[in-house]
């Protein structure tokens, strides 16, 4: 079994909360969809903000020069990291410089990716964050398990039970507007005390040097503008050419993610806040590898909306944490295997290929296409394991030769009903874990076709 | 220097075949009636939208908003507000906010399609004030409406410092997708639409 199968079977053994959790999410793929047919013009959107992220991608060294000349123009200081190791050591030579021991945080995947947190602690930097899905996941000790909604995993009574816990709420306080409550009186010391902020990027503008962070809590706002260091990190494929671009950007994005017409902060950086310093971090870690691939660029264009989660049936069923990476789903396992191949190699697998993130993907990604073709390029790597590699070449085989193929239906249809019941689920039966094999037709396709007549 | 001319030049050994830049331009309807439509789109986001005839009723309809008759903190980047008592031309540092209970700002365009006004730092002495503040008010005139997001940036000169479009209060959904008014910025987000 993969990791993610194995780690995916953990979570599937409390059923009733995974039937929970499917629920949870498929509820939030609901108001995407209602918010997206209220708008007419929904597809003519998706394909203007597809070809003008395919566009930003094709020139994308272009646009991260003039985003940087006018970034600089409006008094931030821009920084360039490689990988991961040095978006740290970048970041953390901010804070040392300036003193920070005290850093809130907005959500960013990208730091996630990068594991900036630990990094810091080690040296005696304390990190808060500040997304309340954040800060739950971040006490309980454990990463995202969905990257809009951080701790969608987590039910009411265990967040009552962490904040008893760490932050002495009332035992047994389970109602979500106290625990917020309780969260906010917590947070808000920690904003006030904090000495530096650090954000993520939603997109960064080429024409003017400025970015836009999007949250509905207002967090990133108050992280950036009471202290007087603001730090934002961005992926070099953050990038949109002009301002104006962002009025089809933005009226994708909520909508997509939670199905608002628009989060309620959507702030404009340009510069610092006045007698404060900005400092954008543009980080590589593997992207222009991926820009490389032709079959996999496409990933680029995402705008980290979570669509393509709150759809997918294996993403539903088996929970974020069950990837093992930062950004999980369909778009999760299309990225991941382009930064650790071997570490990675069941995710792409982790998909039923039955194209729903590919439709509701704002950026018309073709995540299913995508999925599919990692597992040809894990296969010709060596990582995909021996028994699926020889059961597909034997799939090819009786597939690809009629006689064969006819004699292999006639068998199964004939053996099958008359097999005990634990021979038919034996364990070489993967697929019939958890799982009813449909009853065997008595005739094959072809017999009932002829039988028929022709049309 | 060295990661940035790495960087830029794998960028340019990967870059794909050049691909047209569409031309930006307006996607959907327009709204019959702009004022009824903010007042809806913001209602949907948990804010609520007060209209008034001429700017001289802004005292008046201030007077029936609880914040205002019961804050003792009040911050009004609007003139001739009776009730602001923070001399925010004397604050130097955006903590001392930390008591505002009720800021007055005025917003420079509102967007129909969501019930967003967008504010900008020429009003803004601190960028912590629509967030620090418990409750917001915002103040813009119904000339400012536009349709929809591209018709705001349309409008919009973006370049200049900071500016943000709020569309109601804060909000949180991340504990069992309940969703709660009030996460870490105003509990309530009032609009005031003259005009």
């Amino acid at each position: 079994m993969s990791a993610h199968a194995e780690r995916a079977a953990l979570f599937l053994v409390d059923q009733p909360r995974s039937a929970w959790h499917d629920q949870a999410v498929w509820y939030v793929r609901q108001k995407r969809d209602r918010a997206a047919r209220a708008l007419p013009e929904w597809e003519e959107l998706r394909d203007q903000a597809s070809r003008v992220k395919s566009h930003a991608l094709s020139r994308l060294a272009d646009y991260l020069e003039e985003f940087e000349r006018n970034a600089t123009r409006m008094g931030a200081t821009v920084h360039w990291a490689s990988d991961a190791d040095e978006h740290n050591r970048i970041v953390y030579g901010i804070l040392r410089d300036h003193g920070v021991t005290r850093l809130v945080k907005s959500k960013s995947m990208l730091t996630e990716e990068c594991h900036l947190n630990p990094y810091l602690f080690e040296r005696g930097i304390e990190v808060v964050d500040t997304d309340l899905g954040e800060r739950i996941v971040q006490l309980a000790k454990e990463p995202p398990s969905h990257i809009v909604m951080p701790a969608i995993h987590k039910k009411k009574e265990e967040i009552g039970e962490l904040f008893h816990e760490k932050l002495g709420t009332p035992a047994g306080l389970s109602d979500p507007q106290k625990l917020t409550e309780a969260a906010r009186a917590h947070l808000r010391e920690k904003f006030l005390g904090a000495e530096a902020g650090l954000t993520g990027v939603n997109f960064a503008i080429a024409e003017t040097g400025g970015f836009v962070v999007c949250t509905n809590e207002g967090n990133a706002d108050l992280g950036a503008s009471l202290p007087p260091l603001h730090i934002a990190c961005m992926g070099v494929e953050k990038i949109i050419p002009r301002a104006k671009d962002l009025g089809v950007f933005l009226r994708l994005l909520a909508r997509s993610a939670t199905g608002q017409s628009i989060t309620a902060y959507t702030s404009h950086f340009h510069g610092p806040r006045r007698s404060g310093e900005l400092h954008i971090v543009i980080v590589d870690h593997g992207r222009s590898k991926l820009l490389a691939r032709e079959e996999f660029r496409r990933s680029l264009q995402c705008i980290r909306c979570g669509a393509c989660m709150n759809t997918c049936p294996v993403y539903r069923r088996s929970g974020g944490h069950s990837y093992g990476v930062t950004v999980p789903g369909p778009i999760g396992s299309v990225l991941a295997p382009s930064v650790d191949p071997q570490k990675h190699a069941g995710l792409p697998f982790a998909s039923s290929l039955c194209g729903s993130c590919t439709d509701v993907c704002p950026v018309k990604i073709d995540l299913h296409h995508e999925l599919l073709a990692w597992r040809a390029e894990l296969a010709r790597e060596g990582l995909v394991p021996r028994w699926k590699r020889l059961a597909a070449k034997f799939a090819r085989l009786v597939l690809g030769t009629t006689w064969l193929y006819r004699a292999s239906g006639w068998l199964v249809r004939r053996v099958v009903p008359r097999l005990p019941r634990n021979l038919v689920y034996a364990r070489a039966n993967a697929w019939g874990r958890g799982r009813e094999l449909p009853e065997m037709p008595r005739d094959s396709f072809r017999a009932l076709w002829k039988r028929r007549g022709q049309p | 220097m060295g990661s940035r001319e790495e960087i830029l030049a794998r960028l340019r050994a990967a870059a794909p075949p050049a691909r047209e830049l569409p031309e930006a331009r307006r996607f959907g309807g327009r709204f019959e009636d702009l004022r009824a439509q903010f007042a809806a789109s913001l209602q949907d986001a948990g804010g609520r939208c007060v209209r008034i005839e001429v700017a001289d009723a802004l005292i008046g309809a201030l007077d029936q908003l609880e914040p205002y008759r019961t804050a003792s903190h009040i911050a009004s980047l609007v003139a001739g507000v009776p009730r602001a008592n923070v001399r925010l031309e004397e604050i130097r540092d955006a903590h001392d906010l930390r008591d505002v209970e009720l800021a007055i700002i005025p917003g420079e365009l509102a967007v129909a399609e969501n019930g967003a006004v967008w504010i900008t730092e020429r009003a803004l002495p601190h960028r912590a004030l629509p967030w620090i503040a418990q409750h917001l008010a915002l103040v813009v005139s119904a000339d400012a409406l536009v349709n929809d997001m591209h018709e705001a940036y349309e409008r919009l000169e973006v370049g200049g410092g900071f500016g943000c479009f709020i569309s109601g209060p804060s909000k949180t959904a991340d504990i069992e997708q309940a969703l709660v008014i009030g996460a870490h910025g105003p509990r309530s987000t009032t609009v005031f639409l003259m005009g």
